[in-house]
């Protein structure tokens, strides 16, 4: 292998008892890309995430993060091998404060790991991140708000900082815009772009005007396979694709417009 | 800025309130000086620590233990005989530090118990915690020589040398030394909850699965918190050991994890001082209650049945949401419905209370006649009169509490609102 694929995966497997989800996936994402991953409901596009970022174990196959295998390591190994994910429904602390959330997520990649021979005030870099991390979303105004007192848009903008408050330089986001109005979309596919600059992103996404903005790559995924891996326009103009695919995108997106 | 102007009355606040807080162990003492109250007040300090570490697991890491007791009780085991092998001249520690030795001993019983409870979480470690619990409970009865079999182990805490006159004989000497511990240990969990492991602890309780996404271990995080709640369980067993100079099997028993449990509940587990209220309500209730009334047990399991129903967040949180109702200078609004509703209140449990009372006097004294005294009247428990006239002063009050909470319910609900409104104008001010 000349190059290094910042996340490669290698004839992935998973079944479910004897339901093949996922049949067999091979990709390969470059640092700094960003790729969205499109496909119709149920085609296992959540259950690729849920094995890249270690939720379940392949049954078959390799997935490398930097050239690493990580198939059979923890959502926390994998976490600090430098991969960040966030959930199609909202997964945040909700019983601590917004600021609370993003400090928590910031603590161990800033060496704090089990510590409890200091105080969380003392911890001058962990508390400057965790702010700039506020203004980031744009919620430095709820600072003190407990998460659960947020509105939807605000909890999906706190999962988003909660993801990439550890540094990571890959990013699994599970459909971020899910149920969000139009113009929200828009605005937050902005903040999507401007947190993640830099780094490697894949992510889950319904609506096409958003996939066509915002990813350097389209990766389709129909019947647990990925049919098709390649820019957004050589995507469109591909048959299979349209075949099995777009053809329906636009019933889909009515349909999935939950 | 903002944080600059936060940060500074905050602090004075903290040391306000702890200086309080010594003063309160210092003083109480010369305030209340009976023998009895002197007992108490050790007991208080003892139940304080024991409630603090078990609102560690319950409150902070959101882990329900059934058996708590196991460390406190285990600590209270190794401390008498720490403290019989100082009196026998073998061990040389002095006699003040023998609650670290109950620590010591509650820590390493976690490190081992708690390697197998700490894998699960939710209703897996509640079962795990009550299997354990058990496993304990029937080890007490089989191996006598350590447990001392059904009299328990006992020791006399005047033992070593004495220093500086401090013989720990006398009750007050005993009280100012768990004073000292609970004020230390006290200060330490609270500090716990300020540092970067007491804050990820809240965080596995609130949501352990995003926890594992954000590079904690949940499991080693409960396991470490569980190893330092053991500790300081441990602590608290070791002072009872030299308070009460005899520990028997009971204190790893069911009933003393229910009341950690139960207590810690009552006063409160989502705020740190919550469990303090329950440590005092729990040995009153035991020292105080039980002794006035043979129902205490039937009472204390009401007051617990309602508090779930009604107020899961227990006395510090419905201190807390007055607390802010009074921040907002709203209290005044409410205050009359207050009054109205603990006078309905007692005369209610007044009448409730009087057939309590008479029922238990009916199964238990009947051979000491049928006549029951109750808050200065004579009943009669064979009476026709008495009964009814108990059932009409319950339902009376029954009903006139339900009216005084129905407008209460309106008017918290109105001021709810009005503090809502408040603080969204307060923000669009900003």
């Amino acid at each position: 292998m000349s190059t290094t694929y910042a996340l490669e995966l290698k004839d992935v497997r998973k079944n479910f008892g004897k339901t093949e989800i996922i049949r067999g996936v091979n990709l390969a994402v470059e640092p700094g890309e960003r790729v969205a991953v499109i496909g119709p409901n149920g085609a296992g596009k959540s259950t690729l995430f849920n094995l890249i970022s270690g939720r379940f174990g392949p049954t078959s196959g390799d997935i490398l993060l930097n050239g690493q295998r990580i198939q059979h390591k923890t959502p926390y190994e994998i976490n600090r091998m430098g991969l960040a994910r966030s959930f199609q429904i909202t997964n945040i602390f909700p019983k601590l404060s917004v600021f609370e959330n993003l400090r928590c997520a910031v603590l161990w990649s800033l060496g704090y790991k089990y510590t409890f021979f200091k105080f969380l005030s003392g911890l001058k870099d962990a508390n400057e991140r965790a702010d700039q991390l506020l203004e980031m979303i744009r919620l430095d105004k709820k600072r003190d708000v407990l998460a659960v007192n947020l509105t939807y848009a605000e909890q999906r903008a706190l999962e988003i900082g909660v993801t990439i408050a550890g540094g990571a330089d890959v990013i699994l986001l599970d459909e971020p815009t899910a149920g969000m109005s139009k113009s929200e979309t828009s605005r937050f596919i902005h903040l999507i772009k401007e947190v993640t600059v830099g780094k490697t992103l894949l992510t889950v996404e319904h609506d096409m005007g958003v996939v066509f903005g915002l990813a350097d790559k389209i990766a389709v995924v129909v019947y647990g396979e990925v049919i098709a891996f390649d820019t957004p326009e050589a995507v469109r103009a591909n048959a299979k694709v349209q075949e099995a695919y777009l053809g329906s995108s636009v019933a889909d997106s009515q349909a999935g417009g939950h | 800025m903002a944080a600059v102007y936060k940060f500074k009355p905050y602090n004075v606040g903290r040391w306000v309130i702890w200086s309080l807080f010594a003063l309160v162990l210092l003083l109480a003492p010369l305030v209340f000086t009976s023998n009895l109250s002197t007992t108490m007040l050790a007991q208080m300090g003892i139940a304080i620590i024991a409630c603090l570490s078990y609102n560690i697991l319950l409150g902070q890491g959101g882990m329900l233990s059934f058996g708590h007791a196991v460390y406190t009780g285990l600590g209270s085991y190794l401390a008498i005989h720490a403290l019989n092998a100082v009196s026998a001249g073998k061990w040389h520690i002095p006699v003040s530090l023998l609650p670290i030795v109950g620590g010591i001993a509650g820590m390493c019983f976690a490190v081992l118990l708690g390697w197998v409870t700490t894998r699960k979480s939710g209703t897996p470690f509640a079962m795990i915690t009550l299997g354990v619990a058990e496993l304990v409970f029937a080890m007490s009865l089989m191996f006598s020589e350590f447990f001392g079999g059904e009299a328990g182990v006992s020791g006399n805490r005047v033992a070593g040398e004495a220093f500086f006159g401090i013989t720990f004989g006398p009750q007050i000497q005993v009280y100012y030394l768990i004073a000292a511990y609970t004020f230390v240990c006290v200060a330490l969990m609270y500090a716990f909850t300020q540092t970067p492991l007491g804050r990820i602890l809240n965080a596995v309780r609130d949501n352990p699965e995003r926890v594992e996404f954000i590079g904690y271990n949940t499991q080693r995080v409960r396991y470490i918190a569980f190893i330092i709640a053991g500790f300081f369980a441990g602590i608290a067993g070791g002072l009872g050991a030299l308070n009460f100079e005899i520990v028997t099997a009971e204190v790893v028993g069911a009933g003393r994890s229910g009341a950690y449990l139960l207590f810690t509940f009552l006063g409160g587990a989502t705020f740190f001082f919550g469990p303090i209220i329950g440590a005092i309500l729990m040995v009153i209730a035991f020292v105080l209650l039980s002794e006035l009334t043979k129902a205490w047990l039937l009472y204390l399991g009401l007051i617990f049945l309602f508090m779930v129903m009604y107020a899961p967040g227990g006395i510090a949180s419905l201190i807390m949401m007055n607390l802010r109702v009074a921040k907002f200078g709203k209290l005044r609004q409410i205050w009359t419905s207050y009054l109205g509703l603990g006078l309905t209140a007692f005369v209610m449990l007044a009448g409730a209370g009087a057939m309590i009372e008479m029922v238990y006097h009916l199964q238990l004294n009947s051979a000491l006649g049928d006549t029951v005294k109750f808050m200065g009247a004579t009943l009669n428990a064979k009476g026709l009169d008495s009964w009814f006239g108990c059932a009409f002063v319950m339902f009376t009050g029954l009903g006139l509490f339900e009216l005084c909470r129905r407008q209460y319910m309106i008017e918290w609900g109105d001021i709810q609102t009005e503090i809502e409104k408040e603080i969204k104008r307060r923000e669009t001010a900003v």
